[in-house]
């Protein structure tokens, strides 16, 4: 019976996906249509395979539900090496203009891909790995499986829709010009939609848990399911011109938009790329150090916190503008107070090794986990620092800002995911260890040395620019035009190119090292199994 | 009274109260709690009992399996 509900409501889907099609007023949302109808046909055909097939009712819940992990893992990997390919793409594209070439203008130049790269490794590498990991950490630390059954599936599954649909949106057009929240409206509805189903997932999952206490690292994830959820719905509160186009116009406008907008976006930093991935922090830096957190109480407390604390930071994006003073020192102040919890969870995070720090020398993984607990603590201090409205003078509009965003995101999320998939994969697919340390070590370190050239040059640059754009001559008149700042960022540019290719190449080994620990490795009986009928 | 003048006021007074209260019975429930430290000593190693599968239905509670 389900099955022909199901049936009919994908026909639905498709064929209105279809008329859209037709009656698109632009490109990208043509495209986008067409997709949803080719996934809907595709989800269409495949139902009506297994329809009258005799269900089968397998009791699972004496085993982990992994497969969605598993896939979630994969998908991680592969928009991770996506996701660095175009940011080294747009790096050179900075560098060398005639990387725009004539015949992509419109598609593939630098304003179409730099959404594409920052949407790919935030969203796609870094939401990917979140709900992965939060699927795997959540079981584990309630002794229960999955509630929902296929619901998970569902999440993984829209997830990717999102990711496709705004990617191929970004290339052709589709923006509603929120930074971080380029998608237009159809694509914000259905990540609601997922969004949602993803939370009853970990709630329910929560509610039939078998240990009494809810471990902090679910805490964590909880708090950015919910906030990432409160975010997205207030930031895109729009009104579609036509119900076959892409185009929307925002509710708010001027500075009320502005402050949404930062609101959002700076709690986007906060919740997802930091709450979600302590969270993170908290179960996988125990489990490879094999050794508990080093203060619990020390962790709730970072907890509440970080949560009190986060949520006002977002007006130190709008220091000189519009908004009120009032509004942007309180953003200031809260984020200069944000430092306290930001290093007490550091120091949770590296104290946690207190007693094993020879796992540091032999212990590629470790390694890969304890440094990006430091870019944390680095970009933690540099934040709040940048936050400060004379700071803010020099450092706004300059590339400082980039390196920034930069050593928080390459070293703290993406050293980070890097250990939690070294230590999933084996887990995952039943095998003894990796395929390789050495290659770990490889990754390690290209990946380190590739931030710190990164986060060098646009140091560099970046104060440069900002010292070259406030010089002025004896008679108060400019001294630099903006056409010098960009010759004198040459070189910069391509040191930070490299930096780029050296992550992305430890990317790309990784992935290697990873497929060959599932091909080659020697594999371990299974103990995640329906339990046997006593 | 217009909205934004009221908001700002009760923001200013009573939910900053509230939220301050909220923030350090929180910090002296975890650190002063009689008995917290035992709690969270045991709480600490829930991520080494469940690797491989689900707690047994008929089970409550990690205490007693560790």
């Amino acid at each position: 019976m389900g099955n022909y509900i199901k049936l009919v409501v994908l026909a639905l889907i498709a064929l209105f996906a279809l008329i859209a099609t037709n009656y698109a007023r632009d490109l990208a949302y043509m495209v986008n249509a067409l997709t949803v109808a080719l996934v809907a046909g595709g989800l269409f055909i495949w139902t009506l395979r297994k329809t009258g097939e005799p269900a089968t009712t397998a009791d699972l819940s004496g085993e982990y539900m992994d497969g969605v992990v598993r896939a979630g893992v994969i998908a991680t990997s592969l928009w991770g090496v996506v996701g660095f390919l175009v940011g080294v793409t747009i790096a050179f594209q900075l560098a060398f203009p005639a990387l725009n070439f004539e015949w992509a203008q419109g598609y593939a130049n630098f304003g179409r891909l730099r959404p594409l790269h920052t949407s790919a490794v935030i969203f796609a590498f870094g939401g990917n790995a979140l709900i992965a990991t939060s699927f795997y950490v959540v079981q584990r630390t309630s002794a229960a499986r999955l509630w929902g059954g296929n619901l998970a599936w569902f999440v993984f599954w829209g997830f990717q829709l999102v990711i496709v649909l705004a990617a191929t949106g970004y290339l052709l057009g589709a923006t509603q010009s929120k930074e971080y929240a380029e998608p237009e409206w159809y694509v914000d509805w259905w990540l609601t939609i997922v969004w949602v189903a993803y939370l009853a997932v970990f709630v329910g999952t929560l509610v039939k848990r078998k240990e009494p206490h809810i471990y902090v690292a679910n805490w964590f994830y909880l708090s950015f399911i919910i906030t990432v959820a409160m975010l997205h719905v207030v930031n895109n509160l729009s009104i579609p011109v036509s119900m076959f186009g892409s185009k929307s116009v925002q509710v708010f406008s001027g500075v009320q938009d502005a402050m949404t907008q930062w609101w959002y976006g700076h709690n986007a930093v906060g919740f997802f790329l930091t709450a979600g991935f302590l969270g993170m922090m908290y179960y996988f830096i125990p489990k490879q150090a094999e050794r508990p957190v080093f203060s619990y109480k020390l962790s709730i407390i970072h907890f509440w916190a970080l949560i009190f604390i986060y949520i006002w930071a977002g007006p130190h994006h709008l220091h000189y503008t519009a908004l009120p003073d009032w509004a942007s020192t309180l953003g200031m102040v809260f984020s200069i107070v944000l430092w306290m919890p930001s290093w007490g969870g550091m120091i949770n995070g590296l104290m946690t090794l207190s007693g094993a720090w020879d796992k540091l020398r032999t212990d590629p993984i470790i390694r890969m986990m304890v440094i990006s607990v430091g870019f944390y603590g680095m970009s933690t201090f540099e934040g709040p620092m940048m936050s400060i409205r004379a700071v803010n003078s020099l450092s706004h509009y300059t590339d400082w800002t980039i390196g920034h965003v930069h050593s928080g995101a390459l070293g703290w999320n993406g050293m980070i995911t890097f250990g939690a998939l070294y230590f999933l994969v084996p887990k995952l697919w039943n095998r003894e260890g990796l395929y390789s340390l050495r290659l770990v070590s490889w990754h390690f370190w290209l990946a380190t040395i590739g931030i710190i050239l990164y986060a060098a040059s646009m140091w560099v640059t970046g104060i440069m620019e900002g010292l070259m754009w406030r010089e002025v001559d004896a008679n108060g008149f400019l001294v630099n035009s903006f056409a010098d700042t960009v010759s004198a960022k040459f070189p910069m540019y391509v040191v930070r190119g490299l930096g780029g290719t050296l992550f992305l190449t430890g990317a790309i080994i990784m992935c290697y090292n990873l497929w060959m620990t599932v091909k080659r490795s020697p594999a371990v009986e299974a103990t995640n199994q329906v339990v046997p009928a006593e | 009274m217009e909205t934004y003048s009221l908001l700002r006021q009760f923001a200013d007074s009573w939910m900053l109260l509230a939220l301050f209260t909220f923030f350090v019975v929180m910090i002296l429930w975890v650190m002063f709690r009689p008995g917290a430290s035992k709690t969270y000593r045991d709480v600490a190693n829930i991520p080494f009992r469940h690797e491989d599968k689900p707690a047994p239905a008929n089970t409550t509670g990690g205490e007693k399996e560790a």
